[in-house]
């Protein structure tokens, strides 16, 4: 069995659990081990029960595990709540206070090694002695945080670590989670989906984005902050989703290649502006990380239920592109694409993603800044026939797109149907004309879609169609059960739409048995093939508790599929 | 030189008599008189009737959203600083619709202009109280009088502090058309709340009436003193002062964002130096 440890850090929030989690993946990450980072939280500041998950060893991992090998309870709530999901080994790390009288248990007497706002601190030394990391790497990790401005807080953290070290060398037996070897790995970039979403769009251009805070979208919006400056990049924080989106749209008609991030309670405040992008012919990036509704439904929870919205939203007819990345690296691949296909139909064009992979956390081979292509906005105002035409009628549907301001053309946009020169027209030949237009910008959509992925080949006695975030767990089942001697693959979607059937329909005839694993209660994914390709898709898993999928939670339902069927 | 006729002749979907004439002209005049060619105008426009005069003039053009123009105009703006950036639109898109961005925008302080075309009903839906209708004021839709006081917008502008807060009168294009040019030029949000009559659906607030009630404020108003800006802001009633009541200097929204210092964003490449760097902060 290749090395595969699941460690499982919980407490409330306030108790710094997350900070802990952080400074061990990267301390991890940069010793070369594979690791699986996910988080589970609470909506509130202080509080609740939260965990910060890593599963680390020789991986990859793309998905989070369900049982624990190694326990970290910040708080007695902990032990209650996952005492059921520990491995037969596994070590239970917990304060004496309330340490439970289960075997593998290590009883600390956090009291004695330090005040207890550094209690954190000290489990993470207990940590990396249980796992047998080297103390310098956690130390150098802890320095990186506090850096040079808190030195007084340098002084404690290492004090109680190495007390906590120490007292960890005296009373924590041998047991099996020692990591094997420490030999510093190549640089990686340890990454969440946010993250890779933010980098992505900078590397595609990015020069504005208007947001209002909502989880599970806001960390888009913080990494950006984080490099705004370095990388030219116009933040501004709106009184309101609606004026969010009008602001990107605004920015992005006057030159700036513009986003907006937010979730489905904020995204469904956008739609007239969605509808504005269309009709105005003005690129648009539109991250959307889903959470589960309707209205503010489960704040910090994960969900798959915002495709149906997301594909209708915004009022009229018009071409658009949903991208829904199943991995950290898609995620900034297809935010640069997401980006380029905006500008290239100038039209809006979306990024679904959901908390399970905005708040994942995987170590990713360093992207190459050489490779990008940034998005240039507009057309050249030399190459456009005068007088210009903001609409001019084309066999393709693209007017010159030239920004206003930047040369002595007269750009015109309207949010009403308008005539070629963009001023508002009640023709009825104009409106058929326009409508036409604008539709025929499909095209340039189709023509770049991005065919689903098979893993695992065709004519397999069992395929699993999945999308966006549900990618990882979906190959770690399929490559469970292909272990087992089963004949399976998957089939994942990173664009929902436009779909182009002929690149997946001999895929899913082909195969014996076919399943949609999908994070929602109505399958609407699977009913959107079947809409698009003709093919109803027998087999269904859903999941719409809040959580994500596991390999463990897809393995369980395929089995009850299998004895429905058996008995039928 | 920039000359009135370059910015065009259009024919209107206005009815005869509207207010809108006068304030169309006065913007023209305005923007000559400021010295700008119509490429380096912007003008962001919601929906309404009064939403429509940008397309009866010849410069740039964004007319977005009812309720929607400022949010637009402030992206345009700190897409392209350079640009001159003028917000137009009625009382209902305005103040109403778009009322939140409206303290917003105020709150913000960007170097733009803000014409609203205050008319005091709603006029392309044909005749409803607008927020700046008179309470009691008659309608198909409030039969009973206007229930809710009216929003008085120059007051709260002046109360938030807002850099340049004028009043005009559609009647009045000279005057008008001098207040626009003043605050063209303002460095800040300026806004100029114009005094309309609507000829086919405010029968109160008449040509008759505005020339009853409007005076020109005197040399003896001081602009730069915010309790005299408010009194003459809130003289709303029998006597209602025309002029500059409140104007100051504040930093501008824009000269805050330091990226901006490096010109429109719309023209600054991607650094691969940079990102190599952004990348190194995850490491």
């Amino acid at each position: 069995m290749p090395l595969d440890i699941h460690l499982l850090i919980g407490g409330e929030a306030g108790q710094g659990l997350v900070t802990i989690g952080q400074l061990l993946s990267k301390a991890l990450v940069r010793a070369g081990y594979e690791v699986f980072v996910s988080q589970s939280y609470h909506s509130r500041i202080r509080g609740g029960h939260n965990t910060f998950a890593i599963r680390l060893g020789e991986g990859p991992f793309f998905a989070p595990r369900e049982s624990i090998d190694i326990l970290v309870a910040l708080n007695a709530e902990t032990v209650e709540l996952h005492r059921g999901q520990l491995t037969g080994q596994a070590r239970l790390i917990a304060d004496s206070a309330f340490a439970p009288d289960l075997p593998g248990t290590i009883s600390v007497p956090f009291a004695e090694l330090g005040p207890e706002r550094l209690w954190n601190t000290a489990a993470l030394a207990l940590l990396g002695q249980i796992l047998g990391l080297p103390s310098d790497a956690l130390y150098q990790a802890v320095e990186a945080m506090l850096g040079k401005k808190h030195p007084e807080a340098l002084t404690e953290n290492r004090e109680i670590m190495e007390k906590s070290r120490e007292w960890a060398v005296a009373h924590v037996p041998q047991h099996g989670f020692m990591l094997p070897g420490w030999t510093p790995a190549t640089a990686r970039l340890l990454l969440n989906g946010n993250q890779a979403i933010a980098l992505g769009a900078l590397a595609g251009g990015l020069k504005f984005c208007a947001f209002y805070p909502m989880t599970p979208a806001t960390s888009i919006v913080l990494e950006l902050i984080t490099h705004a400056e370095a990388m030219g990049c116009v933040l501004e924080q709106a009184e309101d989703e609606i004026a969010a989106i009008n602001m990107a749209i605004g920015a992005s008609f006057a030159g700036a290649i513009s986003m907006v991030a937010t979730s489905g309670g904020g995204f469904a405040l956008m739609a007239e502006g969605v509808s504005l992008a269309a009709m105005t012919e003005t690129p648009v990036l539109i991250a959307v990380a889903q959470r589960p509704g309707p209205a503010t439904g489960m704040p910090t929870r994960t969900e798959q239920g915002d495709l149906e919205f997301v594909l209708h939203a915004g009022h009229g007819e018009y071409p658009r592109a949903i991208f829904a990345p199943g991995s950290i690296e898609a995620c900034y691949q297809l935010t640069q694409k997401a980006l380029a296909m905006a500008e290239r139909s100038q039209s809006p064009v979306f990024l679904l993603t959901d908390q399970f992979l905005a708040d994942s956390s995987r170590p990713v081979a360093p992207f190459d800044p050489a490779a990008i292509v940034p998005v240039r906005a507009g057309d050249e105002p030399d190459a456009v026939p005068t007088p210009y035409q903001r609409y001019r009628l084309t066999e393709n549907g693209l007017s010159p797109r030239l920004l206003p301001g930047l040369s002595t053309h007269l750009v015109v946009a309207d949010s009403d149907e308008h005539d070629e020169d963009g001023h508002i027209s009640e023709d009825h030949g104009v409106r058929v004309a326009m409508v036409e237009k604008r539709l025929r910008k499909l095209d340039i959509l189709k023509q770049e879609v991005i065919a689903p992925s098979l893993d695992g080949g065709k004519g397999a006695d069992l395929l699993l169609v999945c999308w966006g975030s549900s990618q990882g767990p979906v190959l770690e089942a399929a490559a469970v059960l292909r272990g087992q001697g089963s004949s399976v693959a998957s089939l994942h979607f990173s664009q929902v739409w436009p779909l182009v059937p002929p690149q997946f329909i001999d895929i899913l005839q082909g195969a014996k048995e076919v399943v949609c694993v999908e994070g929602n209660a109505t399958g609407q994914f699977a009913r959107l093939i079947q809409r698009e390709a003709g093919f109803a898709i027998p087999g269904r898993i859903a999941r719409y508790d809040g959580l994500p999928f596991t390999a463990r939670y897809i393995l369980k339902r395929l089995e009850s599929l299998a004895a429905v069927e058996v008995r039928a | 030189m920039t000359s009135i006729e370059e910015y065009g002749k259009y024919e209107t979907a206005w009815c005869p008599g509207c207010g809108n004439f006068g304030i169309l002209n006065s913007l023209k005049k305005a923007l000559v008189a400021c010295g700008l060619a119509p490429h380096q105008v912007l003008l962001v426009s919601g929906i309404g009737q009064a939403a429509k005069t940008p397309h009866y003039l010849k410069t740039n053009v964004f007319n977005g959203l009812h309720g929607r123009s400022l949010p637009a105009a402030i992206g345009a703006k700190l897409a392209n600083p350079g640009l001159t950036v003028i917000a137009e639109s009625g009382d209902g898109c305005m103040y109403g619709e778009g009322g939140n961005h409206f303290l917003a925008a105020l709150r913000r302080n960007l170097n733009l202009t803000i014409l609203a075309h205050d008319n005091r009903v709603y006029g392309l839906t044909k005749g409803q109280a607008s927020p700046t209708s008179e309470q009691g004021f008659v309608t198909k839709t409030q039969p009973h009088g206007a229930f809710a006081a009216p929003f008085n917008p120059v007051a709260v502008a002046v109360t938030m502090g807002a850099s340049f807060v004028a009043r005009g009168y559609a009647g009045m294009p000279e005057h008008l058309a001098g207040l626009i040019a003043q605050a063209i030029k303002h460095r800040g949000t300026a806004l100029v709340d114009i005094m309309q009559p609507c000829v086919s659906f405010n029968k109160v607030n008449t040509y008759k009436w505005y020339k009853e009630h409007c005076y020109e404020l005197g040399d003896a108003h001081d602009p730069a003193d915010h309790a005299q800006a408010l009194r003459a802001a809130l003289e709303f009633g029998e006597r209602i002062p025309l002029g500059v009541i409140y104007k100051i200097e504040k930093p501008l929204f824009e000269e805050q964002f330091a990226v901006l210092k490096n010109g429109p964003p719309a023209r600054q490449e991607v650094s691969q130096e940079a990102l190599r760097q952004v990348m190194q902060h995850y490491v």
